[in-house]
């Protein structure tokens, strides 16, 4: 469980998942440091919520290993249990709870899963709207935010955990052009904070400011990986070259 | 002073007017056929209206409802015991004022309402039977039901002040919604050989009390099981999904009526005589029985609605199973069926008349025994089965009203 500071914060090991009979992950090999952020991008039905969502446990994998801060996912519950507490997630739709005030959307897990006290809780989350930037909606509903407010306060929540990697998906794709913006400020100053990021986005400009390394997902593998130069410079494969193009040219 | 009075009270009238005319052309003469509809119909109804008043106020004889209210309450319940139902009813309504009072918003309409019905109660033309209450010998003394209903009005209305103070706390007012339920039980049933609570077999319970009894009692205990049923039909051990399922499509492939009697006779048969339960247990398990499997049915379909990735988002911040369950989707799954599980309720309230098919009185059992108790009563049929109606029909009304006053203030459908 004790591990080094140079050692890999998340290891995937030639990760294979089937639904049924349909195989959304051919054999994924993945390193990533703390600290880092990494871009995962590639066209629709490639894999790539699959792959990160076996990351926290959401979708099971059938062959492979998957080691996240040390702890080995199986099927063994407490295990599941303490990555899932490692890990922050932030969904395409935000999965917000509609029936909760903002503020019981960001406390209710610390309370409960980490048995903090509500009034720390509270504390602590008004810190982290002030700082995803709408610490005035506190006492709203998700409903009567608009989508940029939502995923921001869907960053919040995560954050509240006090995980050590956040894990995105899409986190963007859902969102109005004009608050595309709000969030993706948010992510960067995540960023630049030093949280171990794995975002899975087509926002090139935010892989481009901030990713240390990208993978280019392709019908269940990884095509094609390197640092944002070796990506868009000097793409090899060519199928990262046409998918580029596609996504760049608008 | 008084002038400029007068000026704005003939300005609001004169602005009203035209509102009236305005109500009236858009709602009953916007057409030329609303126009003939509105012009034949009126008298039409005036004309029923009349009759109906007539009826009501003149050529009804309503001996038969005025003569016997304690025993459309309380059935054939001990007169000299009486005091129990009373000091039961007294501490529910107090109970309701003090919630009145702390959170006000639908609890509010409910004390406002129930202050009222019983002060209407007071005021109604009964004959009035005299009341010994021998709580403590030196407070013994007699009073009216009439004086009875109106201190409930009052006891509502002083819990309300008393639920406004800082000092009550809401934990303390559920706590006394959670145990009083139970010493009300208590209080009615009694103990053997006691000399001051003497039981009272339940043969002896009636009328309203039994009907509260098994529409309340049929419902607060169906909840829980209905949402444990309904878990358990979801449930990935075969064993509790297998059963659940079972048990919910058998109930539900039978009527109620059906179910009463094999409650009623096949305990019998099963059970021991020592440890068969009273009539009116059995007849409360049954209705339970039946409510949970329609409620466990509606449970399910809400559990449904409820979006797979509310359920991914809670396991995603770490939350146990239950965690998601208990904080998440069932708060969202019961907001979803609110309107569906009330108008359960409510149907369970009226099929509680089914249970004098095994010979217990209720309500409207109550009713009947007095139609047939003298002749001169059997000629009173209409009067008795209208009073029972209205009543029937003011409490679903009531139970209507609050879930749409809760779909309000849980904003069903907004959010
Ligand atoms: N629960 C499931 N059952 C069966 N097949 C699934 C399931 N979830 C995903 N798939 C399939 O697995 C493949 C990968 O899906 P995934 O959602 O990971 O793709 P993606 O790269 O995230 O695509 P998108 O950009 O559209 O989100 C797709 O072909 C999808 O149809
Ligand atoms: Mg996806």
């Amino acid at each position: 469980m004790t591990k080094t500071n140079d050692e890999p914060i998340i290891i995937c090991r030639d990760v294979h998942k089937w639904f049924d009979d349909f195989q959304a992950l051919k054999g994924i090999d993945m390193e990533v440091n703390i600290r880092e952020v990494i871009v995962i991008f590639g066209p629709s039905g490639s894999g790539k919520s699959t792959f990160i969502r076996t990351l926290n446990r959401l979708e099971e994998h059938q062959q492979g290993q998957i080691i996240v801060d040390g702890i080995e996912l199986s099927h063994d519950v407490r295990n599941i249990e303490k990555v899932r507490q490692e890990t922050g997630m932030v969904f395409q739709q935000f999965n917000l709870f509609p029936h909760l005030k903002v503020i019981q959307n960001i406390t209710l897990a610390p309370i409960w899963v980490k048995k903090l006290p509500k009034e720390k809780a509270e504390v602590k989350a008004m810190e982290l709207l002030e700082r995803v930037g709408i610490p005035e909606q506190a006492e709203k509903y998700p409903g009567q935010l608009s989508g940029g407010q939502q995923q921001r306060v869907a960053i919040a929540r995560a954050l509240a955990m006090e995980p050590k990697i956040m894990l995105f998906d899409e986190p963007t794709s859902a969102l109005d052009p004009e608050m595309i913006k709000e969030v993706l400020d948010v992510m960067v100053g995540l960023a630049e904070s030093g949280m171990t990021m794995i975002v899975v986005t087509h926002e090139m400009g935010f892989a481009r400011a901030v990713a240390n390394r990208m993978f280019f997902f392709d019908e269940g593998l990884v095509v094609e990986s390197g640092t944002p130069a070796d990506i868009f410079e000097r793409p090899k494969e060519d199928r990262t070259k046409l998918f580029l193009s596609q996504i760049l040219q608008h | 002073m008084p002038s400029s009075n007068q000026l704005t009270a003939t300005d609001a009238r004169s602005s009203q007017a035209p509102g009236i005319i305005k109500w009236v052309r858009a709602n009953l003469f916007s057409n030329w056929f609303n126009s003939i509809l509105t012009i034949t119909l009126i008298p039409a109804v005036a004309y029923i209206l009349f009759i109906v008043f007539r009826w009501v106020f003149i050529s009804a004889d309503w001996s038969a409802v005025t003569s016997q209210p304690l025993l459309f309450g309380v059935g054939q319940f001990p007169r000299d015991q009486i005091w129990r139902v009373g000091i039961s009813l007294l501490s529910i309504m107090f109970l309701i004022g003090v919630s009145w009072g702390k959170w006000g918003g639908l609890l509010r309409s409910i004390g406002i309402f129930a202050t009222l019905l019983f002060f209407g109660f007071a005021i109604l033309p009964f004959q009035h039977e005299d009341l010994s209450i021998p709580i403590f010998t030196i407070a013994s003394t007699v009073m009216t039901i009439r004086f009875f209903l109106g201190l409930i009005s009052l006891f509502i209305i002083i819990g309300n002040f008393i639920g406004r103070l800082e000092a009550v706390s809401k934990r303390l007012i559920i706590i006394g919604w959670f145990v009083t339920p139970i010493i009300t039980v208590i209080l009615l049933s009694g103990f053997d050989n006691s000399e001051l609570l003497p039981s009272i077999t339940t043969t002896l319970w009636g009328g309203l009390l039994v009907t509260f009894l098994l529409a309340f009692g049929g419902i607060i205990l169906s909840f829980p099981i209905g949402v444990a049923l309904a878990l358990g039909r979801r449930s990935k051990l075969p064993v509790v999904s297998a059963f659940s399922t079972i048990f919910i499509e058998m109930v539900r492939g039978v009527p109620l009526v059906t179910i009463l009697f094999m409650f009623s006779f096949i305990i019998n048969l099963v059970l021991p005589p020592s440890a068969i339960p009273e009539r009116i247990v059995r007849a409360l398990m049954a209705m339970t029985l039946f409510s949970a499997a329609y409620t466990a049915e509606n449970i399910r379909g809400g559990l449904q609605a409820v979006p797979p990735g509310q359920m991914e988002a809670a396991k995603a911040v770490g939350m146990s199973g239950f965690q998601t369950m208990f904080f998440i989707v069932l708060p969202q799954a019961l907001r979803a069926i609110l309107p569906a599980i009330v108008g359960q309720f409510i149907s369970l309230f009226k099929d509680t008349t089914l249970v004098v098919i095994v010979g217990i009185n209720d309500f409207l059992g109550i009713g009947r025994s007095i139609i047939n108790s003298t002749p001169e009563f059997l000629q009173l049929q209409l009067e008795v089965y209208v009073f029972i109606a209205i009543i029937y029909m003011i409490f679903s009304f009531l139970m209507s009203l609050a879930s749409r006053k809760l779909e309000d203030a849980l904003g069903v459908g907004e959010r």
